[in-house]
């Protein structure tokens, strides 16, 4: 009997005994429907968590270089941290004009302060200084209106470029650009407009004001820690450009071999690799948890597969009294069990789509492609295995006893 | 010609706790093709034993058989099976068709055990089903049918392989004289057509449609007598 013929009685034999049974089959599908249910939507909530996160840390810009004097991931040693000497401009001035991996330089100082644009306000406004090299600089997309020049920049002029969110709050249905806004009482000229960001660090992005380091200097004072952005220049090792940005600040900050560096360079990858262990960890568990819900209905499954060779004792018996070998048996109960757990594969898809267009209304996700190929497999898996044992005792059954069973 | 079958001092102890039970003590026979045997015993005398392992259901704890001239009785599960669904026809007394399946599928099985292609299987499971006179009732399941009928049904589900035997256990015991009658008028015709029977009965009637009785009691064979007088199918108006 060859194997195509035997799937083929398998499956026509699996439909008619889900068919007689149906209270029966629709009990054991639910407990596959409610753990695919269940990972599924757990896969599509860290697959928006994951994305978000993407998306958020994305406005660090790659190959973008952060020279801070804290490192981002400081963790307990925050404190040794602390001492350290600020970060002046002159050391982005001087990496600007000795680094030959670089392709834009910007140092960025950073206060809160009041925006007002007529009687509307937004209270905590993030203003940095910068200059022009920030808009190579950073991983910000301008939405609207253009970045501030290099002559705008040198000669300290008046103009910002805001986040969504401050166009938000102060513009009803004004066009921001031409508008001046007042920032911490000085007034400035929107020139241009962020793109919104959301996500993990929307409120902070969204909440910026951009303005010349040099107006930043004059109006809210001079003495503020340093952060440097820089971006390598296309083609060079990141790697490398890190050594050489090491170089010049040990020598700019006087330090002698063996000193340890007082400044750390920052990268976006780093925040992923934190984020990327976080999420593995919690991911790991939660698909682990929802799994168990899985595994039970795989055992509810075993469990009906086990009533249902007892019940068929007699079927067995004339099968294999006509000439039905025991893989054949096998094959049948095997295929029975993974289709019931195939189709509540499929409903527990179908079910867990339209929720994962819930979850996308908070988190912005969709259901990985994967997850669905995953999901089909798995339950093929599991009625695989839960049926096997069951399937096993039937296709060992001896034909004598199995024929005298009433 | 070599037999059908042939038993050699068959023997089939069945292990019950502590205790052992000699089933069949030394049973040695051989079938020729085509020939109407009966086997006849009461209960307890071993007869199911034997039908089990002639039929390939069971295998003895010594002695040999040889189906064909094959010698069957170490064969493992797999072959077994082979030899079951090719070369024997089974028909019970409790019918055992599938009861969710209707006349044509329950005839084909055997064929889809044997991997016949569809068109194939269901041309011979339909020659078949009108040779016991059930062409009418192919899509029929078994609760839809009378006793009689089923019982059509599991003689034509035994012919459709054409097997080497048929191998009848208590046919007509669920049925009624008269339907009984009709279902050993078939038998008739089968073994007129060439077919070779072996019919496991308790019934002296019924196995006087046979042309041989083979009588156990005990575990061993008592006669074996050719019955050379013509039998009389039974008028039924």
């Amino acid at each position: 009997m060859n194997f195509f013929l035997e799937v083929k009685e398998g499956l026509v034999i699996a439909f008619r005994t889900i068919r007689a049974n149906k209270m029966r089959s629709v009990l054991t599908t639910l407990g596959i429907v409610i753990g695919i249910v269940s990972v599924t939507l757990m896969a599509t909530g860290i697959e928006g968590v994951d994305r978000s996160f993407q998306k958020s840390v994305s406005a660090f810009g790659t190959k973008v270089l952060y020279i801070q004097k804290f490192p981002w991931m400081a963790g307990d040693e925050w404190w040794s941290y602390r001492n350290r000497r600020d970060l002046r401009v002159e050391h982005a001035e001087l990496l600007e004009r000795q680094a030959t991996l670089l392709e834009a330089v910007a140092p960025v100082v950073g206060t809160v302060r009041q925006a007002k644009y007529g009687s509307r306000v937004l209270e905590n406004a993030y203003v940095n200084g910068t200059t022009n090299g920030y808009n190579t600089a950073s991983g910000m997309t301008i939405r609207d209106g253009r970045f501030f020049s290099q002559e705008e920049s040198n000669g300290g002029r008046p103009i910002c470029v805001i986040g969504a969110n401050v166009v938000e709050t102060l513009f009803l249905n004004e066009d921001p650009l031409g508008k001046v806004v007042k920032i911490g009482g000085f007034p400035y000229h929107v020139v241009g407009v962020y793109e919104k960001q959301g996500g993990l660090f929307g409120t902070f992005i969204d909440n910026q004001v951009k303005i010349p380091i040099k107006s930043f200097a004059s109006h809210y004072g001079s003495h503020h820690d340093v952060t440097i952005n820089a971006k390598v220049a296309a083609g060079a090792d990141i790697e490398d450009a890190k050594e050489e940005i090491r170089g010049i600040m040990r020598k700019a900050r006087g330090l002698l071999p063996g000193q340890k560096d007082d400044f750390n360079i920052n990268q976006q990858e780093v925040l992923l690799q934190a984020f990327n262990q976080v999420t593995g960890v919690i991911g790991g568990v939660g698909l682990f948890i929802t799994g168990l819900s899985l595994f039970v209905g795989g055992i509810g499954i075993m469990n009906i597969m086990f009533v249902s060779v007892t019940e068929r004792t007699k079927e067995i018996g004339i099968r294999k009294a006509i000439g039905a070998r025991r893989r054949t048996i096998l094959a049948q109960f095997l295929i029975e069990s993974a289709i019931i757990c195939l189709i509540g594969g499929f409903i527990g898809l179908i079910i867990a789509y339209p929720l994962s267009l819930i979850v996308d209304q908070f988190l912005p996700t969709a259901m990985p492609v994967s997850i669905i190929i995953v999901a089909i497999l798995v339950s093929l898996v599991v009625g695989v295995v839960s049926g096997f044992l069951p399937a096993y005792r039937a296709s060992r059954l001896d034909p004598v006893e199995a024929l005298r069973y009433e | 010609m070599t037999p059908v079958i042939h038993l050699g001092q068959i023997t089939k102890v069945y292990d019950i706790g502590a205790e052992e039970v000699r089933a069949l003590r030394g049973v040695s026979l051989d079938i020729d093709k085509n020939e109407y045997v009966a086997i006849m015993g009461p209960s307890g005398s071993g007869k199911s034993t034997l039908m089990n392992i002639i039929g390939c259901l069971d295998t003895p704890s010594a002695g040999q058989y040889l189906f064909n001239g094959v010698n069957v009785s170490d064969m493992n599960d797999n072959q077994l099976a082979k030899i079951r669904n090719k070369e024997i026809g089974f028909v019970f007394q409790t019918f055992n068709l599938l009861a969710r399946s209707d006349a044509l599928h329950n005839v084909e099985l055997p064929l889809i055990y044997a991997g016949v292609p569809a068109s194939e299987r269901k041309e011979h499971a339909l020659s078949a089903l009108q040779q016991v006179n059930l062409a009418d009732r192919v899509h029929h399941k078994p609760n839809e049918l009378s006793g009689g009928q089923r019982q059509r049904v599991a003689v034509a589900r035994a012919l459709v392989t054409k097997p080497s035997i048929i191998l009848a256990d208590e046919p007509t015991g669920n049925l009624d004289t008269k339907t009984g009658d009709e279902i050993m008028g078939l038998f008739e015709e089968i073994h007129n057509q060439g077919n070779t029977i072996i019919l496991v009965t308790h019934e002296e009637y019924i196995a006087e449609h046979a042309k041989r009785i083979i009588r156990i009691r005990d575990g061993v064979v008592e006669s074996d007598e050719r019955v050379s007088r013509p039998k009389s199918i039974p008028v039924t108006a």
